[in-house]
């Protein structure tokens, strides 16, 4: 097996909170309490699991929004949880993050060729912005969007729009790893399967590895090549997806399959 | 006569001088001991429609502008102030979707179930009290005793979501109207308060009408459906005839964008395109932008309601036909 691109041992984010009341315990919650992985170049990665199981935690320790408490996570070899945010700039480009609204997540003052030209002219990817807008257009058009609303502004479009941009802002940079929080799960059925076709599609043309987080086991099993579930800041069972859905081994990877209600087509056969 | 009967339910928003019709021609009705499941996406009226059975579409904007909604024989549009109040929250209830938002984060959980006790069922505060304390238990809420002196911000979401529907339950209700009661909990939390409701419903034989953009919780929960498009229902039928034969493209369009747990698709077939906004002058059947069976018909004219199989309505030109 080749190199992973991101391989992280023993991660642990607590974070440190005041009690109930004015003068009670504080107290620590564990978020991330041990979670270890790796991600291959081209693999896509899924974090299942609960409300409050910590997968998002990852997400944003990962990207630096959260500090880690211990633990190691190294990109290409190299360690980057302790670098200065100075050392770690250079990576943001390389690993890009897909949030779940897509009405909180783009700035509404900013047009949306402002949106997705800043970030090539930060990382150095442009000189003049008629370089960026030729590589604006033909991204927009990757995503399923006419070039001429890069003029417009975010509240002119609607939330599967919104998340398709958020995606060309991310994969314009071509970053080596993406990882997408939650990035469906705000979207109407018919429409989430828009981007999750769009998402797939972009994954595998690009060869980007990417860590998908998400709640829902449909979407999950869609998209994932392996899955981890998550459980009160661990991972309790990791593996091949049909692995996964097939033969879980955990109780709580099975309590979450029973769980999820089924749809049976035709009629059945008795 | 059925319990609920909706016939012809029409409700406009007025925007800029203008009425924007929202819900058209809308009919459906719900028995004792019966789940009656409305399904759809976003903007596709299905709220509307249960805020207008609750009478709670009191804005300047949003009214009512045809139909009839009857309950127990009482037509609730026509009834008088005073007689409606004296229903809602009594023999009807309904549970919201956020139960974050719903309960008032002010009172204890066990004060907010008393209030309703004392106004319906004239009872002393001791007893209101009492009988809160039995329906947290039949919620099962733990410690029901001591949760009932608790404030809403102390209960978990899903224990809050089991508040509002001890609250719904508080008076008996004959119909109770669930609005994605489980929307914002956890799947493994979502299954206990979907069996919750069964197992009440199989106790007290009240009539449900859960309001759902899950086609998985309605198959699951449900006696009946009827599927919404932009206000309109595509198709209704018994769940079993329902997800037998799928009558209306965009039934078949939604179950496929699905990504399922049990079984692999290399890639969605989605619905291309979306809901077209209200501002949209639209002509024709609602779907037809988005529908691969379109023809010049379906842009013209609004199909009628025809029975595709004997209790399977279906609201398309092409009904079960299916692109090759």
């Amino acid at each position: 097996m080749s190199e992973p691109l991101l391989r992280i041992a023993d991660l642990k984010t607590h974070f440190r909170t005041k009690g109930a009341g004015l003068f009670g315990e504080k107290k620590v919650i564990k978020a991330v309490d041990g979670v270890s992985f790796d991600i291959a170049p081209c693999e896509v990665l899924s974090l299942v699991g609960e409300s409050g199981c910590g997968k998002s935690t990852v997400g944003r320790t990962l990207t630096h929004l959260e500090k880690a408490t211990s633990g190691e996570a190294q990109f290409e070899g190299r360690d980057f949880l302790s670098m200065t945010p100075a050392e770690f700039r250079p990576l943001r480009r390389e690993i890009q993050m897909i949030f779940q609204d897509p009405f909180a997540s783009l700035n509404p003052r900013l047009k949306i060729e402002q949106t997705l030209g800043e970030p090539l002219f930060i990382h150095g990817l442009c000189k003049t912005w008629d370089e960026a807008r030729t590589k604006i257009a033909a991204m927009l058009e990757t995503v399923g969007m006419d070039p001429k609303v890069m003029a417009r502004h975010p509240h002119e479009f609607s939330g599967g729009q919104r998340q398709r941009i958020g995606i060309a802002r991310v994969m314009i940079l071509k970053p080596k790893l993406v990882i997408a929080d939650e990035a469906v799960s705000a979207l109407d059925v018919s429409i989430q399967a828009q981007v999750l076709n769009l998402i797939k599609k972009l994954q595998r043309d690009s060869g980007v590895s990417m860590l998908f987080i998400s709640h829902d086991l449909g979407v999950v099993r869609h998209i994932s090549d392996r899955v981890a579930v998550m459980f009160e800041g661990k991972i309790v069972e990791i593996g091949e997806k049909h692995q996964i859905f097939e033969a879980p081994e955990h109780d709580y990877t099975r309590k979450l399959l029973g769980s999820i209600p089924r749809v049976t087509i035709g009629r059945e056969v008795t | 006569m059925a319990l609920l009967e909706v016939e012809n339910l029409e409700i406009a928003v007025s925007s800029r001088g203008k009425l924007l019709p929202v819900v058209q021609g809308v009919s459906f009705d719900v028995d004792d001991n019966e789940t009656l499941g409305i399904v759809g996406e976003s903007g596709c009226g299905k709220s509307l429609t249960s805020l207008a059975i609750m009478g709670l579409l009191g804005g300047t904007t949003v009214r009512i502008t045809g139909g009839n909604i009857r309950f127990d024989g009482m037509d609730l549009l026509t009834l008088p102030e005073k007689d409606r109040r004296a229903i809602m929250g009594n023999r009807m209830a309904m549970i919201f979707q956020e139960p974050m938002t719903s309960l008032n984060p002010v009172y204890r959980i066990g004060d907010q179930i008393i209030e309703n006790l004392r106004r319906h069922k004239n009872l002393s505060y001791a007893t209101a009290r009492d009988r809160a304390v039995e329906l947290l238990t039949l919620v099962r809420i733990p410690n029901p005793g001591e949760r009932v002196d608790s404030f809403p911000h102390q209960v978990s979401g899903g224990q809050r979501q089991r508040v509002m529907i001890a609250m719904a339950l508080s008076c008996d209700p004959k119909l109770l109207i669930a609005d994605e009661p489980t929307t914002a909990l956890d799947v493994t939390v979502q299954k206990e308060v979907l069996d919750l409701m069964a197992d009440l419903q199989k106790r007290m034989g009240t009539a449900i009408v859960l309001i759902s953009h899950d086609l998985g919780v309605i198959a699951e929960t449900c006696d009946k459906v009827a599927v919404m498009y932009r206000g309109r229902v595509a198709e209704a039928a018994s769940t079993a005839d329902l997800f037998a034969e799928l009558a209306h493209p965009y039934t078949r369009g939604l179950l496929n964008s699905i990504p399922f747990v049990d079984r692999d698709v290399e890639w969605l077939e989605a619905i291309p395109g979306r809901v077209p906004t209200l501002e949209e002058d639209l002509t024709g059947c609602a779907f037809h932008p988005r529908c691969a069976l379109a023809t010049d018909l379906c842009s013209l004219t609004v199909p009628d309601t025809s029975q595709f199989k004997p209790g399977h309505a279906v609201q398309c030109h092409f009904p079960g036909k299916v692109t090759s």
